[in-house]
């Protein structure tokens, strides 16, 4: 390793409010490393990085580029400092090229169009990066959408490059590609930062790991001898248990039957091709895909808030009624019915949970209706509240708190909370534990494991492989809209996964 | 180094914890003494008036008399009742700058039924018809464009300004229709001799009346907001429309309902002004209080008692900036500039309440 200093952050200090994101944080980036920068949720490693690239400025403490100190007041400066960050959502204008998006903003001498795009493609040749530059952003993939964020960054010449829980969005075979990148990029003298949660990944790619706990430093240790264990000890400061038990599911009874189900948006997309599949009570169906495989209309369409085409038949068989047609209800019937849907948006509020409102009236979302006459009662959504926030140790000041004052995993645990208390039959989460720390996450799993025990249906749509190889009974995996299989979840690999998610793609290139 | 070395900002910006009551409300108060301040800098500069006369002059104008307090009330309530009415459209994310016109509307049914059915029913079932028609005169007048916005998303803030217009034309249409006597091009008091659709005047006090109807409206507006379902789910669809579409509301039927109220609110301010007070139409019967109740209802965060508070504050301006030009024999201009001024710093002390600056090197808080 090359022992010369990139970067240096000395008692970094940064606080909203009250709250401390960063406290007094020490941090050494050399030349030709790749640092991975790891925390639970709400440890601060995003905010202590957004200092480094100029969203934040910091209460106190010095940031040193190649052993001089600087003062780095936004973005401009960061690039002034060969400093680049690639945020986890992405800054790109959507009608513009992979090149035009990548020439944006500079200003420097006179602008030639010719000349940057020979430059960017010299970029993309040196690292090996696959990608079509004369793309419209919003024709591109989530993983080639980052490809032209990197691609940016490089080409205002960040010699520092900061990537913010990069994989969270890609698929096994999509990661290995970035990491062969990143690989190269080091060997090219490039100092990199990673933001992420995901152990493997930091035993992976990292030559070094700085640990942060709740906005502190805790250490810095070499990846070769760091393990999973030891690692999630100096996150969580103490020892925990990172298992899922799974039992076997007891007397599964068919609670859906999907039938023919076919989605076509407004623009003619055909979003869910002929989808049939059955879901049993007493079972956690995990479904994987890359994002915009049609998981999402998937899960709208069977809580009656997708358009669907005529032959598409959703069968409901609950045990005190008849078999349901869901096809064609509103959603408040089909909630009635007992079917759940908490779907955890990138935002993590945008649906299910109102922002400005309290953890109260949050409650309420679901259930103000059940109670007669016009008025309110906030009287049961208060102890709802109150026995979410103790059995789910939710973080807050107060139920009258309101959500978005939460961090993160406080907020999904309120979501989720709710969705479970209504004591659906079936229930389906998407996303229960995006951007959530280990803990957290795990709480979730219990939580969903528990619902399982209970005989309640369970569809879990999830980013992370490795998660749903562990917690569900049959994995279905979804590409372009359609089943390209569904397979045992004791038995299946993560590659076998990886790539059911990508073939129906190759499919139908080669049918033209 | 060289120039690209930087200098450590004088200060940045911080978001800060949400503050005490007190320590907000004392914020709001300095910015308003801030505001006199200058403002009585100007005064002198402009006009050379000694600051303090021009102020105690402005409180003689708001409070000099007791008449001046029953019309500075009457202003008050009319300025509130509207702001009452759009405070749900808002609270909803519905941006009706249309009350103008739906109490335009409100007034010339009102105006309507007074002279077409004046002295021919009784007058009591004639007000009950007042009431009716100029309540659903304006409701349907604001569900136009919320259909719109519902049916095809229209954008409702050119749709209700918009529609404004339609209502002055209106308005201006009727009055050479109606107009008395002949050739003045406007309608004059209505029924002056018989009173026929005058509200009754509670015992000796014009206003009253209107007080305590608009007064009524405020304790119905804070529960209907805070207690009810409707209240509820015109909120939850003003934050988040995915959150709403998710909870199986229905969003367009919660627009248009809300709109309804809205509208049938502003429709009983018309009626009060034309039945109860002015006795008469014309196109500035609602006197631009359809935009000021805007910011009535923005400044108290929608909160209808707070919005007396609002209300009173930008009333009491008025009169006294009124009372200014006349006596000091400034033009109305200088009365706006103060108001202007005012208006800045309350509006501006906002920030100091949601953010804090951060100097350099040493981490005193201001304000």
């Amino acid at each position: 390793m090359a022992e010369s200093l990139a970067l240096e952050l000395k008692g970094i200090t940064k606080s909203f409010g009250s709250v401390v994101a960063n406290k007094d944080v020490d941090l050494k980036v050399y030349k030709g490393e790749i640092l991975s920068i790891l925390g639970e949720n709400g440890s601060g490693k995003t905010t202590l990085m957004n200092m480094v690239s100029g969203i934040y400025y910091p209460d106190s403490g010095e940031i040193l580029v190649d052993g001089n100190k600087v003062i780095i007041k936004s973005p401009k400066d960061a690039f002034a400092n060969k400093i680049g960050m690639i945020h986890q959502h992405f800054k790109l204008i959507d009608v513009f090229t992979a090149t035009q998006n990548i020439v944006l903003g500079i200003k420097e001498g006179k602008f030639n169009i010719k000349a940057a795009e020979k430059k960017v493609s010299e970029i993309t040749e040196k690292y090996g990066f696959n990608i079509d530059l004369n793309k419209k952003i919003y024709e591109m993939s989530v993983s080639e959408k980052q490809t032209v964020e990197i691609v940016k960054v490089l080409y205002r010449g960040a010699d520092i490059l900061i990537l913010d829980e990069p994989t969270a969005v890609l698929t096994p075979q999509e990661t290995r590609k970035l990491f062969n990148i990143l690989r190269k990029m080091k060997k090219d003298g490039k100092s990199i930062i990673i933001i992420t949660h995901k152990l493997h990944e930091v035993l992976d790619i990292s030559d070094r790991v700085t640990i942060l706990r709740k906005g502190e430093y805790v250490g810095t240790v070499e990846t070769k001898d760091a393990t999973e264990q030891s690692l999630t000890e100096m996150m969580m400061g103490e020892k925990i248990e990172l298992n899922i038990t799974r039992e076997e599911p007891k007397n599964p009874v068919e609670r859906l039957v999907v039938d023919n189900l076919t989605v076509i948006k407004g623009d003619g997309s055909v979003s869910l091709n002929n989808v049939n599949f059955n879901v049993y009570g007493g079972e956690i169906l995990g479904i994987a895909g890359i994002s915009g495989c049609g998981q999402k209309e998937l899960l709208e369409s069977i809580a009656g808030l997708q358009i669907t085409t005529k032959k598409s038949s959703i069968l409901y068989k609950p045990d005190d009624l008849g078999p349901q047609q869901l096809v064609g209800k509103t959603p408040k019937e089909i909630r009635k019915l007992g079917i759940a849907l908490s779907f955890v948006p990138e935002d993590r509020l945008g649906m299910g949970l109102v922002g400005n409102m309290d953890i109260i009236d949050n409650m309420m979302l679901r259930s103000y209706n059940s109670v007669r006459g016009s008025f309110l009662n906030r009287k049961q959504p208060k102890s709802l509240a109150n026995e979410i926030i103790d059995s789910l140790e939710v973080v807050t000041p107060s139920a009258t708190t309101p959500v978005r004052r939460l961090s993160g995993g406080n907020v999904q645990k309120v979501l989720v909370g709710r969705e479970i208390s209504s004591e659906p039959k079936v229930l389906m989460v998407a996303y229960p534990v995006r951007g959530l720390d280990i803990n957290s996450s795990y709480t979730i799993y219990n939580l969903l494991t528990e619902q399982k025990k209970n005989g309640t249906a369970i569809i879990f749509v999830g980013e992370d492989i490795d998660v749903l190889i562990e917690l569900c009974d049959r994995i279905m995996v979804l590409n372009s809209g359609t089943i390209t299989g569904i397979v045992d979840g004791r038995t299946a690999t993560k590659e076998e996964i990886g790539l059911l998610m990508t073939k129906s793609v190759d499919r139908e290139d080669s049918n033209g | 180094m060289d120039k690209a070395k930087k200098h450590e900002p004088l200060f940045h910006i911080a978001k800060r914890d949400s503050l005490p009551m007190y320590k907000s409300w004392a914020i709001r108060c300095a910015a308003i003494l801030v505001a006199l301040i200058v403002a009585g800098i100007i005064t002198m500069l402009l006009t050379g008036e000694n600051p303090l006369n021009v102020y105690s002059t402005m409180v003689k104008g708001a409070f000099g008399t007791s008449r001046r307090i029953w019309s500075l009330l009457q202003s008050l309530s009319m300025l509130l009742c509207i702001s009452l009415a759009v405070t749900p459209a808002f609270k909803m994310r519905f941006w009706n700058i249309g009350a103008e016109g739906q109490v335009l509307i409100g007034g010339l049914a009102t105006a309507a039924c007074m002279i077409l059915l004046g002295d021919k029913v009784p007058n009591a079932l004639l007000i009950v018809v007042m009431i009716a028609a100029s309540i659903s005169a304006a409701a349907i007048w604001a569900l136009i464009p919320a259909f719109f916005k519902a049916k095809f998303n229209t954008n409702e803030t050119l749709f209700t300004l918009m529609m404004n217009y339609v209502a002055i034309q209106l308005v201006s249409y009727f009055e050479m229709l109606w107009e008395n006597p002949k050739g003045s091009s406007n309608i004059g008091i209505i029924n002056q001799s018989t009173h026929a659709g005058w509200l009754p005047t509670i015992g000796n006090f014009d206003y009253l009346l209107n007080i305590i109807v608009v007064f009524a409206l405020t304790i119905f507006m804070y529960i209907y907001l805070k207690y009810s379902k409707h209240g509820y789910e015109l909120s939850v669809v003003g934050e988040s429309e995915n959150t709403a579409r998710y909870i199986g509301l229905n969003v367009k039927k919660v627009i248009m309902r809300t709109m309804l109220l809205s509208g049938a609110v502003c429709g009983i301010a018309g009626l009060l002004l034309v039945g109860g007070t002015n006795h008469t139409i014309t196109t500035t019967t609602a006197g631009g209080r359809g935009f000021t109740a805007i910011m009535v209802s923005w400044l108290a965060k929608f909160n209808p008692i707070i919005m007396i508070l609002t209300a009173f504050l930008i009333t009491f301006m008025q009169a006294g900036a009124g009372e200014i030009s006349t006596v000091f024999g400034l033009n109305e201009s200088f009365s706006d500039i103060l108001t202007g001024i005012i208006l800045f710093f309350i509006i501006g002390c906002e920030f100091f309440i949601n953010y804090k600056l951060q100097f350099r090197s040493s981490h005193k808080e201001v304000k």
